[in-house]
């Protein structure tokens, strides 16, 4: 009796706190507004860099002599793997922890805009680097090419402006949990909590390389620096770099787009599960991009290999939710036999169609990643533009298909306007677009990157070589695939605007699937981040130490700095 | 925690399949010697025109070795040393090669030599060279503002084909 | 739990499908590469 009126009390609370958070709260919209901004104008900039890029290797188009390919080069990886990536996810992820655990306190945002302004800042100063041609050293800026020390700074600081937001969504899932203690966690406020964790320890390894190794020899306080150790730091942060990327988009696969389609969540407790296996093995692999350098053990290239292939198991797993969910879903709509209910999804609703190709994209994307980590194969790919056509597919259609898609009924849900019809088709011919565009530039990146073509290379006939009038072939394709790309970014930010200031004002909803109904319990060992964050560190110390402790005991004489651009 | 009948099917394949994968990859590593670049010889990057080999850098035949050729490379911005490199088909090849400044790339467009130079270090790669053929020798890591026009050429050629 | 078992039981042939497929191409893929890398010296 007790425990019924309990039950009953509970389920009312809930559905009072479930309509009183339903929409985010304007004040913490403005913050999630004031990044995803700073996001779309990075596609843009970003999306110029990249037509330049692929004009000029086509071999018919000149830069004015002002600007250098390598500093475009570095614009476009600068922009789109930093700016447009993280202030995406800190605003989205802004807008959902308000979304599913409630609005921020005062002091939490406060934070969360303090995150904003100092990577902002960093920002700024980073491009005036870029700009000025101090800092042609893309966005890897792997040593001795030596950038201004201000560059350094700057991206350094975009880093803890991040972690600064990441710090206020993590408080106010940590108050969600203290007023509901017992209860099961909002697994989207969940995933965001997640992936800064994931993102925190990450970036401790670029932050060291930054701050103690690239800054002080930048300035002159030390003459030189170890490379190796600097490239394995970076490492150590940039294939984690590219899950924090990944997971945001998972989120809109695991959360969002169930509701957008009228289904539910398959399981919150396998989906909870990935996030956690990512969470462990996401940043114990970073060795699997070194395979080709020397001065590392190849035991240790071998163990971070199967490591690697660990860490691909939780996207099957994905793959398996995503699927059961449309399948689900398009029964209950009557869709018959082994493939009918596919023929039942919403394909005219954008913020399910683009998010969809994102997913196609990512499957190619997944199985190239897999040729990429496979130790010797690396040596068949390893800086051949085959690597830049994978990781086109995976984050810049995968993931930024994903961001895109998700922008156009967040901005307007922020900011209290609609996604007109109009506008919804505009949406839909963008991922059309996208997918040709990207299937044509990036086949020929990968075709071409099978038979030697360097990425990261400016246009060059290598002395008339016969390979690499081959290659040039492939970069024509690369030009036209490219452009339509650029096509699709004008579009998009037309609508970016559009939703932004002139869309209707209106209602537009934040979708946030619920779970099947009879599906089992959450154990409460998959919330559990102690747990999860001690098996992290101890993978992470397995997986590094003795590498690290090999690469400093070995080091020859450190590298002075050059700046050859 | 629950967990539907196919997806437990689905995580044995596809588990399974990359279970396959490591077992081939390192197999053929460990048994058949296939490591990526897996040299760990140091030197002073600063003096490496002063330092055996790498003071002569060319092809050498080599005797009473396990192969017969070493062909040494010297990176430097913007150009390799030596700028040609011949070979006959069907001789074991050690290549041996190192920076004089930044990180260089040497990428063998067309086979697995794909090597990282980075100062300080010497990287090393043995194979048997089977197939004639002239391949390009290109830096596959950005140096700076010549890193397209850095390259070389390897030419494995057939001693006893006299039409040229 | 008359329900838990329900969906156990979901049809879900379509996905089991699918992800086959998705198996499928990063058999072919990567057997694709190994076999390039095996051809080359």
């Amino acid at each position: 009796m007790t425990t019924a009126t309990k039950e009953t009390t509970q389920s009312t609370i809930t559905t009072s706190v479930k309509e009183k958070i339903e929409k985010v709260d304007r004040r913490d919209a403005k913050l999630a507004l004031a990044h995803i901004y700073v996001a779309f104008i990075a596609l843009f900039l970003g999306g110029i860099a990249g037509l330049l890029q692929v004009l000029v290797r086509s071999g018919s188009f000149d830069l004015p002599s002002f600007i250098n390919y390598y500093q475009v080069l570095t614009v476009h990886g600068v922009l789109l793997g930093l700016v447009l990536t993280t202030f995406f996810i800190m605003g989205f992820q802004a807008a959902g922890v308000s979304r599913s655990c409630g609005t921020f306190t005062d002091k939490q945002r406060a934070i969360g805009w303090a995150g904003f302004w100092v990577s902002t800042v960093g920002l700024v100063a980073a491009a005036a680097m870029i700009l000025t041609n101090e800092a042609s050293v893309l966005y890897t800026f792997y040593a001795p090419l030596q950038a201004h020390w201000i560059y350094y700074l700057g991206l350094a600081l975009v880093i803890v402006g991040s972690w600064l937001s990441s710090l206020a969504q993590v408080m106010r899932f940590n108050q969600w949990r203290k007023e509901h203690k017992g209860q099961t966690t909002p697994l989207l406020g969940f995933m965001v909590v997640v992936n800064n964790f994931l993102w925190f320890v990450a970036t401790l390894g670029v932050a060291v390389e930054v701050l103690v190794q690239l800054i002080p020899w930048s300035l002159g306080l030390v003459e030189r620096v170890d490379v190796l150790l600097s490239r394995t730091l970076f490492w150590y942060f940039g294939h984690a770099l590219v899950y924090f990327w990944l997971l945001p988009a998972y989120m809109i696969w695991y959360v969002v787009i169930p509701k957008v389609i009228g289904g539910k969540i398959f399981s919150d407790a396998l989906a909870k599960l990935s996030f956690m296996l990512f969470l462990i093995l996401s940043v114990p692999v970073g060795l699997h991009h070194q395979f080709t350098e020397p001065g590392i053990d190849p035991l240790w290239k071998f163990i971070q290999t199967i490591l690697t292939m660990f860490v691909v198991v939780p996207s099957l797993m994905t793959a398996f939710s995503l699927f059961a969910t449309f399948e689900l879903r398009g029964r209950e709509l009557g869709g018959k036999g082994i493939f009918g209910w596919f023929k039942k999804l919403p394909w005219n609703d954008s913020r399910f169609l683009l998010p969809f190709i994102a997913m196609v994209a990512f499957i190619p994307g997944g199985a190239t990643g897999i040729v990429n980590a496979s130790y010797q194969l690396n040596e068949l790919v390893h800086n051949t533009i085959w690597v830049t056509g994978h990781f086109h597919l995976t984050v810049a259609t995968g993931v930024a298909l994903t961001y895109i898609g998700a922008a156009f009924w967040l901005i307007p849900h922020l900011n209290g306007r609609k996604l007109t019809k109009r506008a919804n088709s505009m949406a839909n011919c963008v991922g059309i677009l996208w997918a040709i565009g990207m299937a044509i530039m990036s086949g020929a990146m990968h075709v071409a990157g099978l038979l030697g073509a360097p990425r990261r290379s400016a246009y060059s006939t290598y002395g008339g070589s016969e390979q690499a009038t081959e290659w040039i072939s492939y970069q024509v394709a690369q030009a036209i695939g490219g452009s339509i790309l650029f096509i699709a970014i004008l579009i998009i930010t037309a609508l970016i605007i559009y939703v932004s200031f002139f869309a209707p004002k209106g209602e537009e909803e934040f979708p946030i699937g619920e779970v099947a109904a009879g599906s089992a319990p959450t154990p409460a060992i998959l919330e559990n981040f102690k747990v999860w964050g001690v098996i992290m560190i101890a993978v992470i110390i397995f997986a590094y130490t003795i590498p690290i402790f090999d690469i400093i005991n070995n080091s020859p004489l450190g590298s002075v700095g050059y700046k050859l651009w | 925690m629950e967990i539907h009948k196919y997806e437990k099917w689905w995580l044995v394949f596809g588990g399974g399949t990359l279970l396959v994968f490591l077992i081939v990859l390192g197999v053929s590593a460990f048994h058949g010697g296939t490591h990526p670049n897996n040299s760990k010889w140091t030197i002073n990057y600063e003096k490496v025109d002063e330092i055996a080999p790498f003071d002569n850098p060319g092809v050498h035949k080599v005797e009473g070795k396990d192969w017969d050729y070493e062909v040494v490379l010297v990176a430097q911005a913007f150009a390799y040393t030596p700028m040609e490199i011949e070979i006959p088909v069907g001789s074991k090849v050690r290549f041996i090669a190192t920076t004089k400044d930044v990180i260089h790339g040497l990428g063998i467009a067309g086979t697995n030599i794909n090597l990282m130079l980075e100062p300080g270090y010497v990287s090393e790669k043995i194979t048997t060279v089977d197939e004639v053929g002239e391949y390009t020798i290109v830096c596959n890591e950005y140096c700076g503002t010549g890193h397209a026009l850095m390259y070389s050429t390897l030419k494995v050629v057939d001693p006893n084909d006299n039409s040229n | 739990m008359t329900k838990q078992k329900k969906s156990s039981d979901d049809n879900l042939k379509g996905t089991l499908f699918a992800t086959f497929g998705v198996g499928l191409v990063i058999i072919i893929v990567w057997v694709y590469c190994f076999d390039l890398f095996i051809g080359r010296f």
